[in-house]
């Protein structure tokens, strides 16, 4: 059963910024010369994600309305990292185009300037462009500290509840409102001999760092305090960490310190789990017969409020310009065009991640073309209101992603959670200095 | 006297000393330079000396993927040396079918690890994995296989050994198709059992093939990535992790370029020591000195 789509709730969603009410429509409807570039040969390097896969499949109707010919290519997320790295390292890109995630990329690829500023280009844009339509939550992940604006967000990936409807409403448990009820309806829906979990999330190091991250900012806490001093250990870190290892020990499956997304999806998708905390983009495949058992039962919610905040954990992808490209023109014409509102309307309409641009979210045709429920649109929606960089914003994340998440880990296999946190913090503590020197 | 009188050999060799000089010792002088430096990749590199090593020799996780290293590696060579052996024994018999059951013994030889490493991570999962089915079958509960931390090198040593026991079988029926005939004669003669023909005669006589197996598995064996990368990721925490995942971790994760690269010279130091050790010991072993 589909549920009404409530419509304020997400045009207060994606509007952390007021919003500037703009008929959605195609590029080549203005007057802007999109030509201008016509005849040259750009490179772009994607993620392979959703995202990559539609502008792939659209990229033609950019080099029919511009001329500019392109070359794109889908690496998977990993290696993409270390392929920017090391070209840009280099001096030389082999790309022009490349898109980026902010939660690991943003501050590194800052610290380098290997991205165009945007900002002298804004000049030049076509009216529909409309700047103000990008919401405040992709706006400030697209902007650096110094004031840079070195790319244009593309999508932001808050973190979602799926629950399994059937399976809550056979034991007559109710959708959880606040974290105790996250802990309290877990194990009521735990039932291992029936091979049936309560929860389960992102055990395996590294990856299970989000996790525990949405719980801390839920109780209030934040990576650094006032001095700017990893806070990281603090009673909120202990709290929100203990919350972690109980719901994935307690009620997770068996070995679940090993698992990722995959994992997790696979059990949830077989209707093995009644809960299931991860990113917001994972509707198509629970809504696709082929792959899962629970389709029309899947419930999307909103992270329940925490002791202190009501967050939703959030990431978010971005496009930008190489700084070593020499056709930044005919660059910043694609990025215009894939961050635009057809896109944007098309990555709604596909479920293909939560678009940045408001007007998506009112794109009438979109909404009616949407092929997940309409529920998991209201989460989307809802989650983008209170959504808070699920991550720190520093340079060596990913070194502080491997050091706590090897410590959840180790409290999943019987490890003191307050002891794993100081150590952490400890271990963690000169690496940040030195990067951030 | 010129050149050219005295060693027209060196004209000869100059191309070969030319390249070894380009894709060996300058990358291997490279690496060691680079040891030296505090390098993050987008920041300036800065002198270190030893620094990097010393800070390894401190560092708890570094060691103890040397210690997951010499673990893995040593049940990684024993167990398809003995397994090999006897599969290789059992090979050189004559019986019903044994070309094909040759041919299906060293199919997992062949194919590519990273294809293997996905598969036994379907069969490892606690969950949806087929061998919880078939323990399930024999009445005995669920294991946690690689995703608990006390199993997780033995399960991938179990991969490792699934996959290279074929080769040890290859060089050591290789060996038994090469033995001469006459110490065999002499002790049916002399009324020696199966058993102390096989202890006496035949295995001193084929130790020098299982050397061969054996130092061939053991530089293996050290260098394996691809399947712990896929199947463990060095976890549960860090329960799996051998130098080659500390390595690229610093490398490619934390792009720790001069640390990454004080971790090969290490590594290097490692590999030709242990593989010095067994040359020593091959030489060792010759049945005819």
């Amino acid at each position: 059963m589909k549920t009404k789509l409530q419509r304020r709730t997400v045009l207060q969603a994606a509007a952390a910024t007021s919003a500037m009410a703009a008929a959605p429509g195609g590029f080549a409807q203005s007057a802007f010369d999109w030509k201008r570039y016509s005849g040259q040969s750009i490179e772009v390097h994607l993620v392979k994600s959703p995202r990559g896969d539609l502008l792939q499949k659209y990229q033609k109707e950019f080099e029919d309305m511009t001329g500019i010919k392109v070359g794109s290519e889908q690496v998977p997320e990993q290696q993409s990292r270390q392929k920017s790295v090391i070209e840009f390292n280099s001096g030389k890109t082999s790309f022009d185009v490349i898109q980026m995630s902010y939660h690991v990329q943003k501050r590194q690829f800052a610290k380098g300037k290997w991205m165009e500023d945007l900002r002298p280009l804004f000049a030049n844009t076509p009216p529909e462009f409309e700047r103000a339509d990008f919401s405040a939550g992709g706006m400030f992940y697209a902007t650096q500290l110094d004031g840079r604006i070195d790319s244009l967000p593309l999508n932001l990936d808050p973190w979602v509840l799926y629950w399994n409807k059937e399976l809550f409403a056979a034991k007559g448990v109710a959708y959880p409102k606040s974290y105790p009820e996250i802990m309290e309806a877990a194990k009521k829906l735990h039932d291992p001999a029936n091979g049936v979990v309560g929860f389960v999330g992102r055990g395996l190091k590294n990856a299970n760092v989000p996790l525990w991250t949405g719980f801390f900012l839920g109780y209030g806490g934040n990576f650094f305090d006032a001095g700017g001093k990893l806070a990281t250990e603090t009673p909120e870190a202990v709290a929100s960490a203990a919350m972690y290892r109980d719901l994935l020990k307690n009620t997770g499956p068996a070995g679940v310190a090993g698992y990722n997304w995959n994992e997790a999806q696979s059990l949830f998708l077989q209707g093995k789990a009644a809960m299931w905390i991860d990113g917001s983009g994972f509707a198509p495949p629970l809504e696709d017969p082929a792959k899962s058992k629970i389709v029309g039962k899947v419930g999307y919610g909103v992270m329940p409020p925490g002791p202190k905040l009501q967050v939703s954990a959030t990431f978010g992808d971005g496009i930008g310009v190489s700084s070593f490209s020499t056709k930044k023109g005919a660059a910043f014409y694609y990025i215009m065009w894939a961050t635009g509102k057809a896109m944007q309307a098309r990555m709604l309409a596909t479920g293909s991640g939560a678009p940045v641009r408001l007007s998506a979210y009112r794109d009438k045709e979109a909404i009616t073309k949407l092929t997940v429920p309409v529920d998991w649109l209201n989460a989307v929606g809802e989650s983008m209101r209170i959504a808070r960089p699920g991550l720190p914003i520093i340079e060596p994340v990913t070194e502080f992603r491997d050091v706590f998440g090897i410590a959840l880990n180790n409290m999943l296999n019987g490890a003191d959670v307050a002891g794993e946190l100081k150590k952490a913090t400890a271990d963690f503590a000169p690496v940040l200095a030195k990067a951030e020197t | 006297m010129s050149l050219r009188k005295t060693s027209p050999f060196l004209w000869f060799i100059l191309p070969a000393v030319l390249v070894i000089t380009a894709v060996i010792v300058f990358p291997w002088a490279f690496t060691l330079w680079m040891s030296l430096f505090e390098w993050k990749i987008g920041h300036k590199a800065v002198f270190a000396g030893l620094g990097n090593y010393t800070e390894l020799m401190g560092n708890r996780r570094f060691l103890e993927s040397v210690a997951h290293t010499l673990i893995f590696t040593a049940l990684a060579v024993a167990a398809p040396l003995v397994l090999g052996t006897a599969a290789a024994l059992v090979f050189n018999q004559k019986f019903f079918m044994r070309g094909f059951l040759r041919g299906a013994f060293v199919l997992p030889m062949m194919a590519t690890p990273v294809a293997i490493a996905l598969i036994w991570t379907m069969m490892f999962h606690p969950q949806q994995g087929v061998l919880n089915y078939l323990l399930s079958l024999l009445g005995v509960g669920p294991s946690e296989w690689v995703y608990s931390p006390r199993l997780a090198i033995a399960c991938l040593v179990m991969v490792d050994v699934w996959q290279w026991t074929p080769l040890v079988m290859l060089i050591v029926l290789g060996g038994l198709a090469s033995l001469p005939a006459d110490p065999f004669e002499a002790a049916h003669m002399e009324g020696a059992s199966r058993w102390q023909t096989l202890r006496y005669v035949t295995l001193p006589l084929l130790m020098p093939f299982i050397m061969v197996a054996a130092v061939v598995r053991l530089i293996d064996a050290l260098k394996t990535f691809d399947t712990i990368y896929v199947i463990t990721q060095g976890g549960p925490g860090t329960a799996s992790e051998t130098i080659n995942l500390y390595l690229y971790l610093q490398a490619f994760s934390f792009y720790q370029i001069g640390k990454a690269s004080a971790v090969v010279v290490v590594f290097f130091v490692l590999v030709v020591a242990l593989s010095y050790l067994l040359f020593w010991l091959r030489e060792k072993s010759k049945y005819y000195e």
